[in-house]
C-alpha cells in the first residue's frame, strides 16, 4: 500500500491522471527514449524547438534523445475509418529552456487521441484537461481558442503571410497597440482593424466571449463559432465551468494547428502547465487521413507548488552501538515505525538531521 | 497581493507617479533611502525597483505579476508574457548607424557591433543580407571609427551621441518605449487588478496625447 502522504505533487500526479485517463479508455503508451533525428527534423517546426541532443548509434545512424512525444505516438498509429486510437503516457523528453538556452529534461504526462475525432472527442479532451489541473489544484484556469475562427478572420481581412504571422503574435502576446501599428502599415481599414484588436480585449467567461464573438465575426467564421459554442454547453455541466474560459491569446503554430487548442495553469506556478488542441494539419502534413488532438502537462512545473514544510527531517533518532543487541534496536524500531512515527537509527548523531526525539538505545544498555 | 517590478531610475519614476494616479500608491516608495521593496496592504500591492533589463525576467517568472519594461528589451530576449500597454514613455528607436557618408554596397559580409545580438540578426536576416555581430556591452559608437564594424545597431534618443562621433543614422529598426507587461499564469489569477491598473494607465496615456 504506498502512502500518498510521502510522495512529492508530480508523482501524486502521474498516479491520479493515469487513473484518469484509463477510465476514459486510454491505453498506456510507452516509447522509447530515442528515434531517428531525420523524423524529428523533417517536421521541426511542429517542435518547440529545433535544437535537439543528438548521438550516434552503434549502426551510425544519427539518433535524437525525443524532444516530443506527439510525434512518435502519430507515427505508430494506423489510420481507422470510423474508430480512434486514444493513448496515454507519462515520459520525458529533452528541450532546449527557453530563458537558459541549456537543455533540460522534462517530465510529461498527457494523452493523444488519433483517429475519426468528432465533438464529442474534443469535449471529452477538453474536459479531461480540465480535469487534469483539477486533480493536482482546484485553483486552476484553462484557456481555450478556436483557430479556426482566427484562420477565417485573417482570411478574410489580409492573408499575406507576413501580416498573418505579425498579427497572431501580437494577439498571443495580448498587445493591441502593436497590432493596430501593423494594421496601418498594411493598410487594413479601420473597421478590419477594430475586428482583429477585438481578439486581444475578448476573452474571459465563455457567455460574453461568444456574443462579443458573434458581434466580430459572427457573419464569416460562423462554422467554428457553432463549435465553439456547442462546446462551452456541455462544459456548462461540468464542475469546473467557472474555470474554462475563452481566450485567443492561445495561438499555438497554425501550420499544425487547427481548431481548439488550449492551455491550463495552476495557482502558484508562473508559467502554462498544460498545453494541447487540434492537430489534423500536423496529420495531412504526415500524409494520414485521421484527425487528432491531445494535450500535455509539464509535471516538472509542479515542484513550484507551495509543499509543507516540516520542522524535522525524522520524528526519531535512534542511536545505538556495537554493544546493543541487534534485536532490540529491531524491536524499538519496529515498535515506533508501527505507533506512526519516522525512525533513522544511526550509531552517531548526524551533523546536519533534524529529529524531534531522541531514542538512545546505548544509554538504556548502560553504555553511556 | 499584486508584485510590481519597476525599472530603477528617471523613467521607474515616472512610471510609478502614474500607478499611483491610478489610485494604486504606496507612499514609502517616496521616502529617501536604500530600500528596494515597498508594500500597501491596504491596497494590495507590493513594488521593488530593478535593473531595467531585469523587469521583463522578474516578470516571466512570476517573481513580479507586471512590470514596466523597454521594448528593445522585450525585442531583444523575447520573454513569455503578455505585453499590456505601451506607456508612450522613454519614447526612442533602434537603429542602424554608420560612419557619415558610409554605403553598404553589398559586396561583402557587412560587420556588425550591437549589444543587441537578436534584434540585430532579425533585421538582417529579414533583409537577406549576410552580416558578422560583434557582440559589445558599451561604448557601441567606437566600434566604427575604430574600424571593429562597419555599422552599429544601438538605441538612438535624441542623437547627440552619434553626432558627436561623426555617425549618423542610416535606417530606424524599429520604435522604442515602456510597455508594460504581465506574467502569463499571474495574469489568469489576478486578472480584475491587472485590467483596473491597465485601464488607468491607459486612460492616462490618451490624456497625454
Amino acid at each position: 500500500m504506498i502512502d500518498q502522504t510521502i510522495l512529492k505533487s508530480e508523482e501524486r500526479a502521474v498516479f491520479a491522471l493515469r487513473s484518469l485517463y484509463r477510465r476514459y479508455g486510454y491505453a498506456p503508451y510507452k516509447m522509447s527514449k530515442f528515434e531517428e533525428y531525420e523524423y524529428y527534423i523533417r517536421n521541426k517546426d511542429f517542435l518547440v524547438s529545433d535544437r535537439i541532443i543528438t548521438f550516434n548509434d552503434t549502426n551510425g545512424r544519427l539518433m535524437a534523445l525525443k524532444p516530443d512525444v506527439t510525434l512518435s505516438i502519430i507515427k505508430n498509429c494506423e489510420d481507422l475509418p470510423g474508430c480512434k486510437q486514444k493513448v496515454c503516457y507519462n515520459e520525458n523528453i529533452y528541450r532546449l529552456c527557453g530563458s537558459t538556452r541549456q537543455y533540460k529534461e522534462i517530465m510529461q504526462a498527457g494523452l493523444e487521441c488519433i483517429g475519426d475525432i468528432d465533438l464529442y472527442d474534443i469535449c471529452e479532451t477538453v474536459f479531461l484537461a480540465a480535469q487534469s489541473l483539477a486533480l493536482i489544484s482546484e485553483e486552476f484556469i484553462l484557456q481555450i481558442s478556436h483557430l479556426g475562427i482566427l484562420a477565417a478572420v485573417l482570411d478574410r481581412i489580409c492573408p499575406a503571410p507576413g501580416f498573418r504571422q505579425a498579427a497572431t503574435g501580437f494577439i498571443a502576446g495580448k498587445n493591441a497597440h502593436d497590432l493596430i501599428r501593423l494594421c496601418r502599415e498594411y493598410g487594413i481599414s479601420p473597421a478590419s482593424e477594430q475586428i482583429l484588436t477585438g481578439f486581444v480585449s475578448t476573452y474571459g467567461q465563455r457567455d460574453q466571449v461568444l456574443a462579443q464573438l458573434e458581434a466580430l465575426c459572427g457573419d464569416f467564421a460562423a462554422k467554428p463559432l457553432q463549435e465553439l459554442k456547442e462546446l462551452s454547453a456541455l462544459l456548462d455541466t461540468t464542475p469546473f465551468s467557472e474555470r474554462i474560459i475563452f481566450d485567443f491569446s492561445v495561438v499555438n503554430n497554425m501550420s499544425y494547428y487547427n481548431g481548439i487548442v488550449f492551455n491550463g495553469f495552476l495557482s502558484g506556478i508562473c508559467e502554462g502547465v498544460l498545453a494541447g488542441g487540434q492537430y489534423d494539419k500536423l496529420m495531412q502534413k504526415m500524409e494520414r487521413r485521421s484527425g487528432a488532438i491531445g494535450f500535455a502537462l509539464y509535471l516538472d512545473l509542479l515542484e513550484q507548488l507551495p509543499a509543507p514544510k516540516s520542522e524535522y527531517d525524522v520524528d526519531v533518532l535512534l542511536l545505538y552501538d556495537s554493544e546493543t543487541a541487534t534485536a532490540a534496536v529491531a524491536e524499538t524500531a519496529r515498535e515506533l515505525i508501527e505507533s506512526g512515527k519516522t525512525v533513522s537509527s544511526q550509531k552517531a548523531v548526524p551533523p546536519k538531521l533534524r529529529y524531534r526525539e531522541l531514542v538512545d538505545l546505548r544509554k538504556e544498555a548502560g553504555v553511556c | 497581493m499584486l508584485n510590481i517590478a519597476l525599472p530603477k531610475g528617471r523613467l521607474g519614476e515616472k512610471v510609478y507617479s502614474m500607478f499611483e494616479a491610478a489610485g494604486f500608491e504606496c507612499p514609502s516608495i517616496r521616502e529617501t533611502n536604500r530600500k528596494l521593496i515597498f508594500e500597501n496592504t491596504e491596497k494590495q500591492v507590493r513594488y521593488f525597483w530593478v535593473k531595467p533589463s531585469d523587469v521583463a525576467i522578474y516578470v516571466e517568472r512570476g517573481a513580479a505579476d507586471i512590470g514596466v519594461a523597454g521594448k528593445d528589451i522585450l525585442l531583444e530576449y523575447e520573454p513569455d508574457i503578455y505585453e499590456l500597454l505601451d506607456l508612450e514613455l522613454g519614447k526612442c528607436r533602434m537603429a542602424v548607424a554608420a560612419p557619415a557618408g558610409f554605403r553598404d554596397d553589398g559586396k561583402r559580409t557587412l560587420r556588425v557591433a550591437t549589444k543587441f545580438t537578436g534584434i540585430a540578426a532579425d533585421h538582417y536576416a529579414r533583409l537577406g543580407r549576410q552580416i558578422d555581430i560583434i557582440k559589445l556591452n558599451g561604448s557601441i559608437e567606437i566600434a566604427p571609427i575604430l574600424g571593429l564594424s562597419d555599422v552599429i545597431v544601438d538605441i538612438v534618443e535624441t542623437g547627440t551621441t552619434l553626432k558627436e562621433n561623426n555617425l549618423e543614422v542610416v535606417e530606424t529598426i524599429v520604435p522604442i518605449s515602456a510597455r508594460l507587461i504581465a506574467n502569463k499564469a499571474g495574469f489568469q489569477f489576478k486578472r480584475t487588478q491587472i485590467e483596473r491598473i491597465q485601464q488607468s494607465l491607459k486612460e492616462q496615456v490618451k490624456q497625454h496625447d
